[in-house]
């Protein structure tokens, strides 16, 4: 299968792995992964603060990159949930319709796609789930505790077919870890406040590495991880389900 | 700093305390989902609430023409305020009428976004809220900090304090139950001596002209049914269309707020008893102007129940005061904006949009959606602070420009691997003082692919 990798600009400039491991992995499932060279963003940063209309440039963009192909996947749900749900901004146009409906979180592509039942990884750690937001509430990869619904999440599927991996349970399931784009820089002291809680619920039921579909959540609780000086590691999904060794 | 973010900051600074609020709030939250996980439909009672509330809106002046011209058949004293002057004008006019002295008040929020109470003080007319955590904060002269649980933000030797100065309680007794009975005694005298008795409202039936109004105190009740005159306040939004509608909501309601299955009084107030007067105040303040909102009119769904508060990681942890207004919360501040913009511009800001609201509101607000939306509203008339929007448009060329990108995310990175720490983590960088920078890899992403995927 021909397959798109989008590589959201922070991944790109500070955490490469996450889109190697990305990449490494789509390979190793068979796909032709194409990485258009002229990728930029998803444009949130600046819709997140209120000026959608200075980003529509950049979906145009973004449109224009990626247009043609039939399967776009990114490692990160909030950009994806982005492009698919405040890409309407372009309207009915076909080729951002086509865009929109066809860029997939790695997670979805891998579930619902590429329908994988089984992954050659080893992850002999005790792990932490962080659930991001709009992974989780805006593409529904999974159920959301506030929902009276069964119970299902495509993340924990795909951590099921790691070999040595064992997820820990967390006070709460599903808070967010206060990044929220420029709400980290607009907010400090809830941001932070946020993000120290969640990194202690991590740390208070037993985990050595949390993990997230989402490189953003997991690139704030590394920053407060750090500071506190905290035994925890963060490591993105991607880099667990390609069978990384640490 | 925006307001909000200097009044979370000044919160968050007791630590602790912060905690025990989270966790208090928390609370609530579990109990709801509790309580919503025993009712096997509950995600069709909310599509079903949702659905009613939108049939509401969309016909709102016929239901309430329907519900005054019901009210007016039963007995009732019907009243139209255009805003929140013309609301207190007529409370104080009914008040005059009577030569009441004293009003005992129930749980309104209305009456709080009305300032009613400062208008009725300044005419000589003493109100008692009688709300116990109403009562509390109206003693400490403070505003709610939560729109179900006004006094959530108070501990209970706080409480024990106020009592002992103002209800003359035993110093130094904290206890929850020593208190509460403390001011039930001190309310039970002011519920006598009452010439008239305002109410809230909870739901109003278009096919009956009654009000329905939910407590757990029983407050209402008791002022109601001691008083000569009765006034209930409502916001033209509080409309259902007809009696076999209430269910719905008070199954959800009750649920919502507090996780009990139903809230312990629900009074249904229909027609004066015999020698007394019963009115109705039906408020705009604002609401035509929002419902003609396309984007935001559906806020005007709400119950009420205060769930989107204790779920929402930013005001569990920074408190109700710091939204600065009558309802706070992820609901306050997609509805504040509605009714003074400039005042509320920082609250649709105070929100990492993750979403918890909108999934736990039972009228399927989409709370979250509206924030995002607020937002861009906000800088389409007043803008960003000057050097934030420079900075972002800026941004916004660099990311529409591959080549431009590249370049620029090239330097960030160096500029981050030179830098000394003192220059990245100065006061200028709101992220650095609490947090660590990403550390800096070799190469991006790009050029990793160049090297190793591309001939």
């Amino acid at each position: 299968m021909k397959v798109a990798l989008f590589v959201p600009c922070y991944i790109d400039q500070f955490y490469p792995q996450v889109g190697i491991a990305t990449l490494e992995l789509l390979e190793k499932l068979s796909c032709e992964v194409h990485f258009p060279q002229g990728q930029t963003c998803c444009g949130q940063p600046l819709a997140n603060s209120g000026m959608e209309e200075d980003a529509r440039p950049i979906y145009e963009h973004f449109v224009q990159t990626f247009a043609g192909f039939t399967h776009i996947v990114a490692p990160s749900g909030s950009c994806v949930y982005h492009v698919r749900h405040h890409y309407d901004l372009l309207g009915d146009e076909s080729e951002a319709l086509a865009v929109r409906s066809q860029t997939y979180d790695l997670v979805e592509f891998l579930t619902d796609v590429l329908q994988v039942d089984q992954l050659a990884a080893q992850f002999p750690h005790r792990v932490g789930l962080h659930q991001s937001c709009h992974g989780l509430r805006g593409l529904r990869l999974g159920s959301a505790s506030e929902l009276m619904e069964p119970s299902f999440s495509k993340v924990r599927y795909l951590l099921g077919m790691v070999e040595g991996l064992e997820l820990v349970q967390l006070d709460r399931i599903d808070e967010c870890c206060g990044f929220g784009g420029t709400f980290a820089i607009n907010e400090p002291a809830i941001s932070t406040k946020m993000g120290k809680d969640r990194a202690a619920d991590h740390q208070r039921n037993g985990a050595d590495f949390i993990t997230s579909n989402d490189m953003s959540c997991l690139m704030h609780l590394e920053g407060v991880i750090r500071r506190q000086k905290q035994p925890l590691q963060v490591i993105h999904l991607a880099e667990i389900l390609n069978g990384v060794v640490r | 700093m925006s307001e909000h973010a200097k009044k979370a900051a000044n919160f968050i600074a007791d630590e602790p305390r912060t905690d025990w609020h989270d966790e208090s709030l928390w609370f609530v939250r579990t109990k709801r989902d509790r309580a919503a996980a025993s009712v096997p439909e509950w995600e069709q009672l909310r599509q079903l609430a949702s659905d009613i509330k939108d049939n509401v809106l969309s016909n709102l002046d016929s239901y309430l023409e329907q519900f005054e011209a019901q009210a007016r058949a039963n007995g009732v004293q019907v009243h139209w305020a255009k805003d929140a002057h013309a609301h207190n004008e007529i409370v104080y006019t009914i008040l005059e009428r009577h030569q009441a002295q004293r009003m005992v008040k129930s749980k309104s929020m209305l009456t709080e976004e009305c300032h009613l109470n400062p208008y009725l003080e300044e005419r000589g007319i003493t109100v008692i809220d009688t709300d116990l955590g109403e009562r509390i904060i109206q003693l400490l002269e403070e505003p709610p900090s939560h729109i179900v649980m006004p006094a959530i933000h108070l501990k209970r030797e706080e409480v024990g304090e106020l009592f002992e100065e103002k209800l003359a309680t035993e110093k130094g007794n904290n206890d929850p139950q020593y208190l509460t009975e403390a001011a039930r005694q001190h309310l039970r005298s002011e519920f006598m001596q009452a010439d008239a008795a305002l109410t809230g409202v909870n739901f109003a039936i278009a096919e009956t002209g009654g009000v329905v109004v939910c407590t757990n105190e029983g407050n209402a009740d008791m002022g109601v049914h001691l008083a000569p005159v009765q006034i209930h306040s409502m916001g033209i939004e509080k409309i259902i269309p007809r009696a076999e509608h209430l269910g719905v909501f008070t199954r959800l309601l009750g649920r919502s707020a507090t996780g009990q299955p139903i809230t312990i009084f629900t009074a249904h107030h229909q027609r004066p008893r015999p020698g007394t007067e019963m009115h109705i105040i039906l408020v705009d303040n604002g609401r035509s102007e929002h419902l003609g909102k396309k984007d935001f009119r559906n806020s005007l769904k709400c119950i009420r129940c205060g769930a989107c508060m204790n779920t929402c990681p930013i005001y569990r942890r920074s408190g109700g005061h710091s939204y600065d207004n009558t309802v706070p919360g992820p609901i306050g501040s997609i509805l504040s904006p509605n009714t003074d913009l400039e005042a509320h511009s920082d609250l649709p800001f105070a929100s990492t949009l993750c979403g918890s609201c909108s999934d736990v509101c039972p009228v399927k607000i989409d709370i979250h959606e509206q924030l995002y939306k607020w937002r861009q509203k906000i800088v389409e008339v007043q803008g960003l602070p000057a050097a934030k929007q420079r900075a972002l448009k800026m941004t916004g060329k660099i990311l529409a420009k591959p080549k431009v990108y590249q370049n620029a995310g090239f330097l960030a990175r160096n500029f981050l691997k030179v830098a000394p720490r003192f220059m990245v983590y100065n006061g200028l960088n709101e992220w650095g003082k609490s947090r660590e920078l990403p550390e800096v890899p070799k190469q991006s992403f790009r050029k990793w692919y160049r090297r190793n995927r591309r001939s």
